[in-house]
């Protein structure tokens, strides 16, 4: 028989270890879905591993994939550590989105023009996060339910937009126009779709890091998330700090789309977001709230969805595998949480 | 005498490095209330996790009735017939009293047993004067009566011995009365009870025998309690003896606190109503009254977390113009809250941000919005270091400090920057002897160097002890203040129900 013990402390490398461990058992039980779907488990993985790590060239497209899932990974692990619930990176993806395209698609000098599309983005996220948590700090309305509630608001929002006055007169596809040519970010490497936005995102998880770990705002927003009560005896303005924090993860998700249109799309469609903001969800647990922790695990991410397309077209195993590896990974991590708190102990039988 | 309920040989329990039970013999028969004695880590929580079966033991066996058991798990306790009502209560808020009962107990065919529970609680409730509404949701009960349902809920489930990890800490001293003749009760039908407590005239009161530990070992048993004296079980408990503090003669300066006619409203406990106080520098003022009767709106309104409706406050002859936390610390206000964990301390984080926590945005930790980790690092260490706080470091978690640790760790803070008043609630409540004598000493040197400091207790002796005033609030009123020479506990006594005390 075995049983849970309450456990004190934890060391170090076994945080480490949590979300490897996670990944790991995610694999070994999507094999078995694999091995259903009728195609050999090593050649599915590996075929998975080749084309998202295998070359150069698929490392830079598994690092484009990662860029828009390291600032929703972002947007979350911040909010989080407040304890504001924000499951709204997808909404606020989009809203940067469609503010970073229509600031792009005004003819001006193209420094000026990313710059402009990048405030204008992380604005539009900011203002999108800041209605549930408005909506919390006044009226108490739960921030899950307004958060979540508000993605499909957007969404539809986006969808009225490029099927009425975006609308591509010309094809007649719901398609935005695309954004001036000065506008597009640079590409870094010759060749590949490495474009600025995947360095902003590299530079962004040390900065908020930083931020976190390093700042009086990052105190208070670690405060108020762990014990509200003490933090406003101690004089911290809790319903302040959670502004800021819901700007801040909204901006940071807003930066996603930012990123999406200027580095990627160069315009705003209907699936311009598979899903960045609900897979940020995944990245900030996977990475434990730890802003450093988010570029591996987005990393991860990237590498199965890159992969999964290759491996669908090369084994016939659906391409849906990706997603159930996402939602497994979620799963597991949350189960490998637990250990951070409990520890098995083998017990003898009862008597 | 009766073959003991359980009897526990040689328990052994580690966790790590710490030694927590090392070789503990105890027994309890039945119809007999057995004292557990012993200083905060003491190893008595731990005793008793292991009996119902939350902790394997390293070492020893477990007997109920003279028969070896295992224990693996509250259900195994339960159905040996051991019920325990922890420190922190186990229910869930939402659920109503009945539902709270009925958690875990199959009915007929499945269904749940409604009738028959409502017949269980109200037989129960009559027995021993454990009257519950069993309609009301859990969120709805007071403490007292949260615990009250702990208990019912073991009885329910058929516990012969009942377990009480200082179940007196939460209680207001009326409402202690009525959980001992409860207690009384059970045990004249013949439940074994293990009371747990810090206070030696309770244990005195109520219990039969008791088993003292002191670092996880059993260092002294008493046969008579009533008539030992609660010096001697005190030097049983800490290995030597506990003269209370001198208190010198005060020499009062100005006021530095001043509530004049302050009035509250929509408080979720008791409001103010026109109160006016003083405290000078150098001087300790007690705050006595049955709880419930407006302390906690009192001290959230000097610690400026609710604001007043009308009436004037002064810190060090300034007025208060915006109540909040921040302004009165600004003024010079420090604070040691009841609930150390709720209010006080961020459980889940390091000591070290629960030290610097109210102060994180003045200089000594910050700069341009720019966090000192080692300005923050060497403060923590520095007041580990002066106020004995056992923990590893300071980067341990604030959560897993005991209570005592937790108190030192707070009135370090507090005091470390000097304040011109200090605000206090209940500051020994859950402490032992030992820890509750080092806040006293720490309070009169802090009156010594001329702070103000009110202190919100219940315990009059206690008051008496170490205030030099003593104002008695009834209905979120003043009924009066004694000067702590004039003081008696009857006196006091009587103005808490209301009767005027000055004439
Ligand atoms: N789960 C645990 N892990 C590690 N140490 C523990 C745990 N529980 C208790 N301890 C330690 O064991 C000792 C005894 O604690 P406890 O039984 O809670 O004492 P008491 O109830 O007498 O105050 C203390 O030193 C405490 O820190
Ligand atoms: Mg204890």
């Amino acid at each position: 028989m075995f049983r849970l013990e309450a456990r004190t402390s934890t060391s170090a490398w076994f945080n480490l270890a949590l979300p490897l461990l996670a990944i790991g058992a995610t694999l070994v039980l999507c094999s078995g879905l694999i091995a259903l779907a009728g195609a050999g488990v090593i050649e599915a993985y590996g075929v998975m591993f080749s084309a998202s790590l295998g070359d150069s060239y698929a490392i830079t497209e598994t690092l484009v994939r990662a860029t828009p899932m390291i600032f929703t990974g972002l947007a979350v692990a911040v909010a989080f550590r407040a304890k504001f619930w924000n499951i709204g990176a997808e909404g606020q993806l989009l809203a940067g989105a469609v503010a970073s395209c229509a600031v792009g698609a005004i003819p001006m000098p193209g420094p000026l023009a990313m710059l402009l599309m990048a405030l204008a983005g992380a604005a539009a996220g900011a203002a999108v996060a800041l209605i549930p948590a408005t909506l919390r700090v006044k009226f108490k309305v739960d921030d899950v339910v307004s958060s979540l509630l508000l993605n499909s608001v957007i969404f539809y929002a986006l969808m009225a937009l490029i099927e009425g006055p975006w609308k591509d007169s010309f094809s007649g596809y719901p398609i935005s126009p695309p954004i001036e040519d000065s506008a597009n970010f640079p590409v870094l490497l010759e060749g590949t779709r490495l474009h600025l936005g995947v360095v902003a995102a590299f530079l962004a998880a040390p900065v908020i890091w930083f931020l976190i770990a390093r700042t009086t705002l990052g105190f208070r927003i670690r405060v108020i998330g762990e014990n509200p009560e003490a933090a406003r005896y101690g004089g911290i303005h809790v319903e302040r700090v959670l502004i800021s924090t819901a700007l801040l993860s909204g901006a940071l998700a807003g930066l996603a789309g930012v990123s999406e249109v200027g580095g990627v799309h160069f315009q705003v469609m209907s699936d311009i977001s598979p899903g960045y903001g609900y897979s940020g969800i995944v990245v900030a647990m996977l990475a434990r709230l730890n802003p450093l922790g988010v570029m591996p695990a987005a990393l991860f991410l990237a590498a199965v969805m890159t992969g999964a397309e290759a491996m669908s077209r090369a084994t016939g195993v659906p391409a849906f595998l990706s997603d159930v590896i996402q939602g497994t990974a979620l799963l597991a991590m949350l189960v490998a949480l637990l250990f951070t708190a409990y520890r098995i102990r083998r017990v003898g039988a009862a008597r | 005498m009766p073959a003991p309920l359980i009897e526990m040989r040689g328990i052994s329990k580690r966790f790590g490095a710490v030694v927590a039970n090392e070789a503990v013999d105890l027994s309890v028969a039945p119809g007999e209330i057995l004292g557990l004695l012993g200083e905060n880590g003491a190893g008595k929580t731990t005793l008793m996790n292991v009996l119902f079966g939350a902790y394997a033991p390293d070492a020893g066996e477990i007997l109920v009735q003279g028969r070896p058991v295992t224990i693996n798990s509250s259900a195994d306790a339960l159905a040996a017939g051991i019920g325990m009502v922890h420190q922190h209560f186990h229910l869930a808020p939402r659920l109503s009293v009945l539902e709270n009962l009925l958690i875990g107990i199959p009915g007929k065919s499945g269904r749940i047993d409604r009738a028959g529970g409502l017949a269980r609680l109200a037989e129960i409730g009559r027995q021993h004067g454990l009257t519950l509404d069993p309609g009301l949701p859990v969120s709805a009960l007071s403490i007292g009566e949260q615990q009250r349902l702990e208990i019912v809920k073991a009885l329910f489930r058929g516990a012969r011995l009942l377990i009480l990890d200082e179940p007196t800490a939460v209680l207001a001293p009326t409402e202690v009365d009525g959980l001992f003749s409860a207690l009384r009760s059970m045990a004249a039908q013949g439940l074994g009870i293990i009371f747990i407590s810090h206070k030696l005239n309770e244990v005195r009161a109520l219990t039969h025998r008791c088993v003292v530990l002191r670092h996880g070992r059993v260092t002294g048993r008493v046969d008579a309690p009533a008539s030992t004296t609660s010096s001697e079980m005190a030097q049983l408990m800490c290995g030597h003896e506990i003269v209370p503090p001198a208190r010198g003669p005060s020499t009062p300066g100005a006021a530095v606190l001043t509530l004049d006619g302050i009035s509250t409203s929509r408080h979720s406990g008791m409001a103010l109503r026109d109160v006016s106080l003083f405290v000078r520098a150098g001087e300790i003022l007690g705050i006595a009254g049955v709880s419930g009767n407006g302390q906690r709106a009192l001290a959230e309104v000097i610690s400026g977390v609710l604001a007043p409706d009308v009436g004037r406050m002064t810190i060090a002859g300034k007025v208060v113009s915006r109540f909040s936390p921040c302004e009165v610390q600004a003024l010079g206000l420090g604070r040691i809250p009841e609930d150390r964990m709720t209010t006080g301390l961020v459980t889940n984080l390091p000591l070290a941000d629960s030290m610097v926590l109210p102060r994180i945005g003045t200089a000594a930790f910050s700069r341009n919005g720019l966090l000192r980790p080692d300005a923050i690092r060497a403060f923590a260490e520095a007041q580990i270091k002066a106020y004995d706080i056992r923990c590893p470091g300071p980067m341990t978690r604030a959560g897993a400090l005991s209570g005592g640790n937790l108190q030192k760790a707070l009135l370090a803070r507090e005091l470390a920057f000097d304040p011109k008043v200090l605000v206090v609630s209940q500051p020994t409540r859950g402490l032992d002897i030992g820890a509750a004598r080092f806040v006293h000493e720490k309070f009169l040197d802090m009156r010594a160097r001329g702070c103000g400091i009110v202190v919100i207790g219940e315990d009059l002796e206690e008051l008496l002890m170490f205030c030099d005033r003593i104002t008695v609030m009834y209905e979120g009123r003043i009924v009066g203040t004694l000067d702590s020479a004039d003081a008696t506990i009857a006196r006091l006594g009587l103005m808490m129900t209301g009767a005027e005390g000055h004439s």
